[in-house]
């Protein structure tokens, strides 16, 4: 019987720049920190963009070894990492779930981007005609989930979903989606994105829609979007199967929905994500009065800003606190519905809201509180979490507090 | 044994060993490279790392390796196929 099976969170893990674990990062968003830098990247000389929210300081060699790093894409490498974090705080590292009843679902949109990037480089631009024999388990897409999935021995389902910059959010909806139809028990979600390199910088170059100074999301001098990279993983459980063993629960995710705007392949849609955010509503059994925090999908691009406020408008009668940490940590693409899941834990778990870094200037166009710079105290008991991706793909999350 | 025959024998074995994660003086030409835990994935990797050292094409299909023109049964054997496809390869 799988009527009523509810979703908890026991454990949440990341890697991305604001830090290389939930606690720094949570620290990072609660000083208002913006982790958007200058691009360290080869031939960043030939990019016009010049800043991303890179991952300092990161040594491969010091988490993986010789053998592991032949296999692992950053984009895997990431996703392990968050992986462990998380998996450590569930109590599950080391079993404690039957693996059959338990799987892994990461989004991504990059996948294994720098590993054919780089050997896109050597036949073409170096024209060497042999390349390592590992390239194609390191890029594919299915990898980070593959490579958790054997690292925890989880036999359940494990699959990638890719839906560009809402791939972490409808990871995650799927993951809920298999715990509520008795598919699984745990299911390991979120999402990890590695895009930081001269081609994947290059090919968003081309759309102009990114930022050359930093991303300031519902600010009037808003000028793009930033590119962020990390994972962020969370632990996602039956509750019962939760509390039957003592877990930590760090919150619920009462609700999800997903839309199509079925619309245009890149401009939002207001009526798309209207449809989302009040699905998730309806989906928790929420009214819109219960919410006191909505993480924005909020890029920094004119669309976006503009069609999402007047989307929260239509949805809210009186337009909760909105925040959007793509400032602090950037655009993680597939990862940062993920990323941004620890911020509405920091709201629902601590009472602080983290705040939108960067503004500077009110926006008639974004009529919304956005919660400018620096963080706040205030009690939620359910926030939003949105992603609204290209291709008019939408998902919504609604988490309630534990 | 010429430097040039040495140098093959030295690399095969350095790159065999590698891929084990043994200590490459307990790597004799006897040693079978399964047998010291070298896996298909590993082969494949071995495989790449000769190509690479030597700039040699090396005919070898992982789905039928024992069809391949390339016999992997000891760390001689690699040795001398090796050798065979430096003389056939770099003959111009």
């Amino acid at each position: 019987m799988s009527a009523g099976r509810r979703v908890v969170i026991t454990g949440a893990g990341t890697i991305n720049a604001l830090g290389g674990d939930v606690a720094a990062t949570r620290a990072a968003m609660k000083a208002g920190r913006s982790a958007i830098g200058p691009l360290r990247v080869r031939d960043a000389d030939r990019l016009s963009i010049a800043v991303g929210a890179q991952v300092e300081g990161y040594d491969p060699a010091a988490r993986f070894s010789r053998q592991e790093l032949t296999l692992y894409d950053p984009v895997t490498q990431f996703a392990l990492i968050a992986a462990a974090e998380a998996m450590a705080q569930a109590g599950l590292a080391e079993g404690g779930v039957e693996p059959s009843r338990a799987g892994v679902i990461l989004g991504t949109s990059g996948g294994g981007l720098q590993t054919q990037d780089e050997n896109f480089r050597l036949v073409y631009e170096e024209q060497r005609n042999r390349v390592h024999p590992f390239v194609v388990p390191r890029l594919m897409n299915n990898a980070p989930p593959a490579h958790v999935s054997m690292r925890y021995g989880l036999t359940g389902p494990s699959m990638t979903v890719s839906s560009a910059c809402a791939s972490s959010n409808h990871a995650i909806a799927q993951a809920v989606m298999t715990i509520r139809a008795g598919m699984a028990d745990v299911m390991v979600s979120g999402g990890t994105e590695a895009m930081l390199c001269f081609g994947g910088v290059k090919a968003w170059e081309g759309l102009r829609v990114m930022s050359s100074d930093t991303c300031r999301p519902f600010c009037a001098t808003r000028s793009g979007m930033v590119q962020g990279e990390g994972a962020a993983v969370v632990v996602l459980e039956e509750e019962a199967h939760a509390r039957a063993r003592g877990a930590p629960i760090l919150g619920e995710i009462a609700g999800i929905a997903m839309t199509s705007d079925a619309a245009d392949i890149v401009q939002p849609d207001r009526a798309g994500a209207v449809a989302a955010m009040t699905g998730a509503l309806r989906d928790a059994g929420l009214d819109p009065s219960d919410i006191g925090y909505v993480n924005a999908h909020g890029t920094g691009t004119a669309a976006n800003d503009r069609t999402e406020s007047a989307a929260l408008g239509d949805v809210f009668g009186s337009v909760p606190p909105v925040s959007s940490t793509k400032a602090m940590h950037g655009h993680c693409i597939g990862a940062t519905g993920a990323i941004e899941l620890l911020a509405v834990l920091m709201a629902l778990e601590e009472g602080v809201i983290a705040p939108t870094a960067n503004w500077r200037e009110a926006d008639p166009d974004c009529p919304v509180d956005c919660v400018p710079n620096a963080a706040r105290p205030a009690t939620v008991r359910a926030a939003l979490s949105n992603a609204f991706a290209f291709g008019g793909q939408n998902a919504v999350l609604a988490v309630t507090a534990a | 044994m010429t430097d040039a025959r040495k140098d093959v024998a030295t690399t095969v074995r350095a790159i065999v060993a590698e891929q084990a994660m043994v200590p490459e003086e307990t790597v004799t030409p006897e040693t079978v490279p399964a047998e010291i835990g070298v896996d298909s994935m590993g082969l494949v990797e071995a495989i790449f790392a000769i190509e690479e050292a030597f700039d040699i094409r090396v005919p070898f299909n992982a789905n039928a390796p024992a069809e391949s023109a390339f016999d992997i049964s000891s760390v001689a054997a690699i040795t001398a196929a090796v050798e065979r496809l430096i003389a056939e390869q770099k003959r111009t």
